[in-house]
């Protein structure tokens, strides 16, 4: 069934995107992240434009982390102070992610900087996360114990001024990594359409030292909040929203993200980071292919202005 | 002084139009001249009827007529851009600004353009995308440019792939020596708007008379209700959005609720 999507301006097929919207559901569902960085190279693969797809895909995303922060607070599993100081920065970095969007899309190397950012992240994250996997894996066949953090070590970022109590995280800390986190997440987030769940969940394992129990579900509300902002901001700034296909991938979302969470109950931690590394590298590896090919066309043709009255 | 000026006009150009320089009159019709585009709509066709009517001044020998139809839709300024290998990748390094040219533009004719009259003819009259002018600008000036010129030519080759820039020398057809009918291809991708569209009746080499009409193409439907929304009203349109994302999530939640 032939859909016209008004923003991104081509007809689909409704089916095709909603086997897309439910099977990144799935994935993000196994993996628990929002499945931003699969979305978006996916929707940029069927051939909608970089910036549609980067601003659909913030509701869409908001749309998944909404549903999964309602039950993490009904299991009482986010901090909501720990949330609140990360969304300080959150917010402050959506917007000048939102900025710096606009301000590439004038210079009309947006969707340069897009698949750019792409390579650099995902192979980045993906190559370290398959590494990680692959020696946990190495190390648990071995016999060896698998851990994950030391605890009561504490690096320079335990030495920081500011420092607040986070109760329900069991966690003293100063709010300035926090902040500077959120930032981040935020940033690269409204520029590269992704909610950033599966940098800021290591991130707060690893740095932050927050517990396996809250930390899901406060970096769910920090996605929450920055894409439901983003999309305000891509809405106002850019009316880059497609409020049709973000519907339909909602939808399928949502739905793929049931049986993601249920299948990823059987496999084992380790084996699931390796596999969510491969995942990651391949569409990191996907884009950097993309750049370093020659083109089918070299020119392109972009509408700047509308006709005068 | 203006009101007479005009007037002066007016009665200059009704003086024009009496002379015998214009032995012929072009009449045309389309067949739509409002068509509306439904979000399913796949592409369509126009059609232009018309008929050159003679009087008592046209030469009695003159029979052979070309036809020319040029339709031209609502214009923009675009961008067209050029991808260079820079570092290994391949980024948008060039590009060059075409302002105010048609978002649709066809050309029709019963014969090849260089049949019909003189390469300087064709350039004066614009007849064919290689003769069209297409005002760029190009550093500080305002110009159109060879033909055979890069951006050009890839601007003319990109729109043609989107069949929203096509040239048909055999598209008119006459149906008696006088009496002419064309059909007006209209692609899915169409752009809205007012299409104008020039009817130049050539005999011998030479321009004899033309004619302009247009029509007007509308979006409808929930699809055209949602894109003008988000271009005319970004805050609500993002609030209904991010409402709807809220919403979604939330049924999301109830429905596969475990506990």
């Amino acid at each position: 069934m032939q859909l016209y999507l008004p923003i991104a301006d081509i007809p689909v097929n409704v089916f095709l995107i909603l086997a897309m919207g439910a099977a990144v559901g799935f994935v993000s569902g196994m993996f628990g992240i929002g499945g931003g960085f699969l979305m978006t190279p996916l929707l940029i693969f069927v051939g909608i434009a970089p910036a549609v797809a980067v601003a659909s895909v913030a509701s869409h995303i908001a749309a998944s982390s909404f549903s999964g922060a309602i039950s993490y607070w009904r299991r009482r599993a986010i901090d909501p102070l720990l949330a609140a100081v990360l969304l300080v920065g959150g917010t402050l970095g959506t917007t000048l992610g939102v900025w710096t969007f606009t301000f590439l899309r004038s210079l009309g190397q947006l969707d340069l900087m897009i698949a750019l950012s792409y390579v650099i992240l995902l192979t980045t994250v993906g190559g370290l996360m398959f590494w990680e996997g692959l020696r946990a894996m190495l190390r648990s066949r071995g016999g060896g114990p698998v851990t994950l953090r030391k605890p009561g070590s504490h690096g320079w970022i335990h030495g920081l001024p500011l420092k607040l109590r986070f109760k329900r995280s069991k966690i003293y800390l100063s709010v300035i990594p926090v902040v500077a986190i959120g930032l981040i997440i935020g940033f690269i987030g409204a520029v590269m359409g992704i909610g950033g769940g599966f940098i800021l969940v290591p991130l707060m394992i690893y740095v932050l030292r927050v517990p396996t129990s809250t930390v899901i579900g406060t970096s769910m509300v920090l996605t929450l909040v920055t894409m439901v902002f983003a999309t305000m901001l891509h809405a106002v700034t850019n009316h880059l929203v497609d409020a049709v296909l973000a519907l339909i991938l909602m939808i399928g979302g949502v739905t793929g993200a049931q049986f993601g969470a249920r299948a990823g109950q059987k496999i084992r931690g380790e084996h699931l980071r390796l596999l969510l590394g491969l995942l990651v590298l391949a569409v990191g590896i996907r884009f950097a292919v993309e750049l370093v090919i020659r083109p089918q066309d070299l020119f392109s043709i972009r509408e700047t202005g509308g006709a005068p009255p | 002084m203006r009101l007479r000026a005009l007037l002066a006009i007016t009665s200059l150009v009704a003086g024009l139009a009496a002379t015998p320089a214009c032995a012929e009159r072009l009449i045309v019709s389309v067949s739509n001249h409002r068509v509306t585009v439904t979000p399913n709509y796949s592409g369509g066709e126009l059609v232009l009827f018309g008929s050159v009517e003679k009087d008592d001044k046209t030469p009695p020998n003159r029979g052979n007529y070309d036809l020319v139809v040029t339709v031209s839709g609502p214009r923009a300024d675009m961008v067209t851009r050029r991808k260079e290998r820079k570092f290994g990748i391949w980024i948008n390094t060039d590009s060059r600004q075409f302002l105010q040219v048609p978002g649709y533009l066809a050309l029709f004719s019963n014969r090849p353009f260089d049949q019909i009259a003189s390469p300087e003819v064709q350039r004066r009259q614009q007849l064919g995308l290689n003769n069209v002018l297409l005002m760029q600008r190009v550093g500080p000036d305002f110009a159109d440019v060879v033909p055979n010129d890069p951006f050009r030519s890839a601007f003319v080759r990109l729109r043609s792939e989107h069949g929203l820039y096509r040239e048909a020398t055999s598209a008119v057809t006459f149906l008696t020596p006088t009496l002419f009918r064309t059909g007006i291809p209209l692609p899915a991708e169409v752009p809205i708007g007012t299409y104008n569209v020039e009817i130049k009746l050539f005999s011998e080499g030479a321009l004899v008379t033309k004619t302009e009409t247009a029509f007007e193409i509308v979006k409808v439907g929930f699809e055209q209700f949602v894109a003008t929304t988000a271009r005319q009203n970004g805050l609500v349109y993002g609030l209904v959005t991010a409402f709807m994302a809220l919403m979604t999530g939330w049924m999301a939640s109830i429905v596969f609720r475990k506990d």
